[in-house]
C-alpha cells in the first residue's frame, strides 16, 4: 500500500512547478498496473489523462494557476459518465457504452485541474454490499485478499486504500460509500441528499442516491465536497452549498452532544467493533464532548422500508435499458417486444433482475398501497425520528456495519443476508441526512470504523467533528 | 407467509419486459416470498396521520429560465452507441402491427 501527499499539497506543488501533473498521472497508472490482482479497476483513461496532464503542466509553465486540484489523479466508480473510456456500471448491458457527456461532479473536479485516470469496479448498477455482484470480477479487500472490500463502491474504496490515486468517487444509495470505506479502511462521505448533482451518474434509486468522496483523510474529503457541491441546472433536486464552504472546519467538540444510537449497539454487533467504539467514546469525553444514549425505535424497520423503495425505484430506472438506443441489443429478435425482453434477459445480471421483479411487484396495482405507499409512510416516521433526535443532540454515532469485512463467497448465495449488511447504513439515505465513515482502529488485521451522522445540511459541522474523531483515533 | 407463485413471477417479468429462465422463475419465486416476509412487519407500524415521503429536499417546482442550454453532449459519441441507425436517426423495429 503506497501513499500520496495530502491532496491540497499535491495541487500546490503542481501549481508552483515542483511536481508535474504528467509524473503524477504516470505514477498513478503504474500503481494501478502493479495492483491488478485486486481487481479494483475496470478500465483506465490513459490517453485522455495524459493529454489533460500535459495541458495542466503547460498552463503552469505559462504562469497560470491550474486550480485547487491541479494535476491530482483520481478514480471514479464506473457508474459516473466520463470521457476517455467506457462507462459500464460493471454491467454486461452497458459494456462498450461510450458516455456522450460527463457527470457534473466530474466536470467540476476537472475544472479545478483534477485528472480521472481510471474507473473502479462496483456491484453491477451498484446493487450489492460486497462488489461480488459485478458482472466482470470480484474486487479484493486491500488488507486480506480472501475478503470482500465491501460494496457497492468496493473498487473505489480498495483503490484509495491501495494508494492507486489520492482520492476516488463513490455513490451511496443505502451505504455504498460508507460500508466499503469501513471494510477497506478509508474515509467515506455520504453528503446531505441533493448537495452533489446526480447528473451523469447511472441512476439506481433516485430519491436515495448520493455522490461522495472516498479519501485517506477527513480534510481531503472536505476539499472534494467543497468542489463538487452546489446547485446544478442539470439536476433539479440539488441544493445550495453551505455559504462557508467545507474547507475551514470547526473541530472543537467542547459542549457538543453526541448520541449513541441504542438500536445499533444490540447483540448483533461484533464485540471487537463494540470495544473499539467504547475506546473512542472515552477519548471523545476527554475531548469535551457530552455522550448520551439515544433511542430511535423506528430504525430496525429502516431496512424493510429500503428494500421496498429501492427496488421500486430501481425497476423504474432500469426500464431505460431496452436495447434500442445504447447498451447491449439482441439482434435476432422478430418483434420489438422480443427485442426488449431478450436484450434485458441477456444484458442484466441476476441481482438487477431480482430487483426489477421485486420493484415491479411492490408497484403493481393491488400491492402498491400495501408495500410502496406503506413504506413511504414509514419513511416519514424515520425522517421525523431523526429530526427529533437532532433537537437534543448535535451528532449521532454508531457502527457502520455489524461486522468487519466478510469472506468472499460467504453471503453471495443468500440475497437477504447480503441485504442485512446495509442494516446500519440505509436510514441516513431514507432521511436524506449526511453521514461519514471514519476508520478508528485495526482489529484482526482488518479496519474498524465508525459512522457519524448529522441533521440535513449540517455537512460542515459533521466534517469538523469527523476530523476530531480522526485526530483522536 | 406470503407465497409468490411462478405464474405471478412470470406475469411480473412480462410487465417488466424481462425474459426469465426456468431456473430464475423457481429461484425468484422462493426469494421474493422470503423478502416479502421480511418486510411484512411494516404492517404493524402505526402511520396514522402521516403523509408519505416521496423526496426529502423540501424543494418544490424547481424551474430555470426558458433559454437554450449547452448540454455539452458529444453527438458523435451519442450516435456511436446506437445499436442501429439510419440517416442520423435511431432505427427500431416496427411498433404498430
Amino acid at each position: 500500500m503506497k501513499s500520496w501527499d495530502n491532496i491540497a499539497k499535491i495541487a500546490l506543488s503542481v501549481n508552483d512547478g515542483t511536481k508535474s501533473a504528467l509524473d503524477l498521472v504516470n505514477e498513478s497508472l503504474s500503481r494501478i498496473e502493479d495492483a491488478k490482482e485486486y481487481n479494483a479497476i475496470i478500465s483506465i483513461t490513459k490517453e485522455r489523462a495524459i493529454e489533460r496532464a500535459q495541458l495542466i503542466d503547460d498552463g503552469v509553465k505559462a504562469g497560470k494557476n491550474m486550480g485547487r486540484l491541479a494535476g491530482v489523479p483520481f478514480i471514479a466508480k464506473d457508474n459516473f459518465l466520463t470521457f476517455g473510456s467506457e462507462t459500464t456500471a460493471a454491467s454486461n448491458i452497458l459494456k462498450g457504452f461510450n458516455a456522450p457527456y460527463q457527470a457534473s461532479a466530474i466536470e467540476k473536479l476537472e475544472a479545478e485541474g483534477a485528472i480521472c485516470v481510471a474507473k473502479a469496479n462496483l456491484d453491477a448498477f451498484a446493487h450489492g454490499a460486497s462488489t461480488e455482484n459485478s458482472d466482470f470480477m470480484v474486487t479484493k479487500n486491500p488488507h486480506d485478499k480472501t475478503r470482500v472490500p465491501g460494496g457497492s463502491s468496493g473498487g473505489s474504496a480498495s483503490s484509495v486504500v491501495l494508494g492507486l490515486a489520492p482520492f476516488s468517487l463513490g455513490t451511496d444509495t443505502g451505504g455504498s460509500i460508507r460500508q466499503p470505506a469501513s471494510f477497506s479502511g478509508c474515509v467515506g462521505l455520504k453528503p446531505t441528499y441533493g448537495l452533489v448533482s446526480r447528473s451523469g451518474v447511472v441512476a439506481m434509486a433516485s430519491s436515495l442516491d448520493c455522490i461522495g468522496p472516498m479519501t485517506k483523510t477527513v480534510g481531503e474529503a472536505s476539499l472534494i465536497l467543497d468542489i463538487m457541491s452546489g446547485r446544478d441546472l442539470l439536476d433539479s433536486t440539488t441544493i445550495e452549498k453551505d455559504t462557508l464552504g467545507y474547507v475551514s472546519l470547526d473541530s472543537d467538540l467542547k459542549g457538543k452532544k453526541i448520541g449513541l444510537v441504542k438500536e445499533y449497539f444490540d447483540d448483533s454487533l461484533n464485540k471487537d467493533i463494540k470495544e473499539s467504539i467504547e475506546n473512542l467514546i472515552i477519548k471523545l469525553k476527554a475531548a469535551g464532548a457530552e455522550i448520551v444514549d439515544i433511542s430511535l425505535p423506528i430504525l430496525p424497520s429502516a431496512l424493510a422500508v429500503y428494500y421496498i423503495l429501492c427496488p421500486a425505484e430501481v425497476s423504474s430506472n432500469l426500464s431505460r435499458y431496452d436495447g434500442q438506443r445504447f447498451g447491449y441489443s439482441f439482434d435476432k429478435a422478430t418483434d420489438l417486444k422480443e427485442s426488449y425482453s431478450e436484450s434485458r434477459a441477456r444484458g442484466f445480471g441476476k441481482e438487477a433482475k431480482r430487483r426489477i421483479i421485486i420493484g415491479t411487484y411492490v408497484l403493481s396495482s393491488g400491492y402498491y398501497d400495501a408495500y410502496y405507499k406503506k413504506a413511504q409512510l414509514v419513511r416519514t416516521k424515520i425522517v421525523k425520528d431523526f429530526e427529533n433526535a437532532f433537537k437534543t443532540v448535535d451528532f449521532l454515532l454508531g457502527p457502520v456495519a455489524p461486522t468487519q469485512a466478510f469472506k468472499i463467497g460467504e453471503k453471495s448465495n443468500d440475497p437477504l443476508a447480503m441485504y442485512l449488511s446495509d442494516v446500519m447504513t440505509v436510514a441516513p439515505n431514507l432521511a436524506g441526512i449526511p453521514s461519514i465513515t471514519i476508520p478508528i482502529d485495526m482489529k484482526n488485521e482488518l479496519p474498524v470504523a465508525v459512522q457519524l451522522m448529522a441533521a440535513q445540511k449540517q455537512d460542515r459541522s459533521l466534517l469538523g467533528a469527523a476530523r476530531k474523531i480522526e485526530e483522536l483515533s | 407467509m406470503v407465497k409468490i407463485s411462478q405464474e405471478e413471477i412470470l406475469k411480473l417479468a412480462n410487465l417488466a419486459r424481462l425474459k426469465l429462465s426456468k431456473e430464475e422463475l423457481v429461484e425468484f419465486s422462493s426469494e421474493l416470498s422470503t423478502i416479502l416476509d421480511y418486510v411484512s412487519h411494516l404492517d404493524k407500524i402505526d402511520v396514522e396521520g402521516l403523509e408519505p415521503t416521496y423526496q426529502v429536499t423540501g424543494l418544490k417546482n424547481v424551474t430555470r429560465d426558458d433559454v437554450k442550454m449547452d448540454y455539452k453532449v458529444d453527438k458523435e459519441l451519442l450516435m456511436s452507441n446506437l445499436p442501429e441507425s439510419k440517416d442520423g436517426q435511431i432505427k427500431v423495429m416496427r411498433m404498430i402491427g
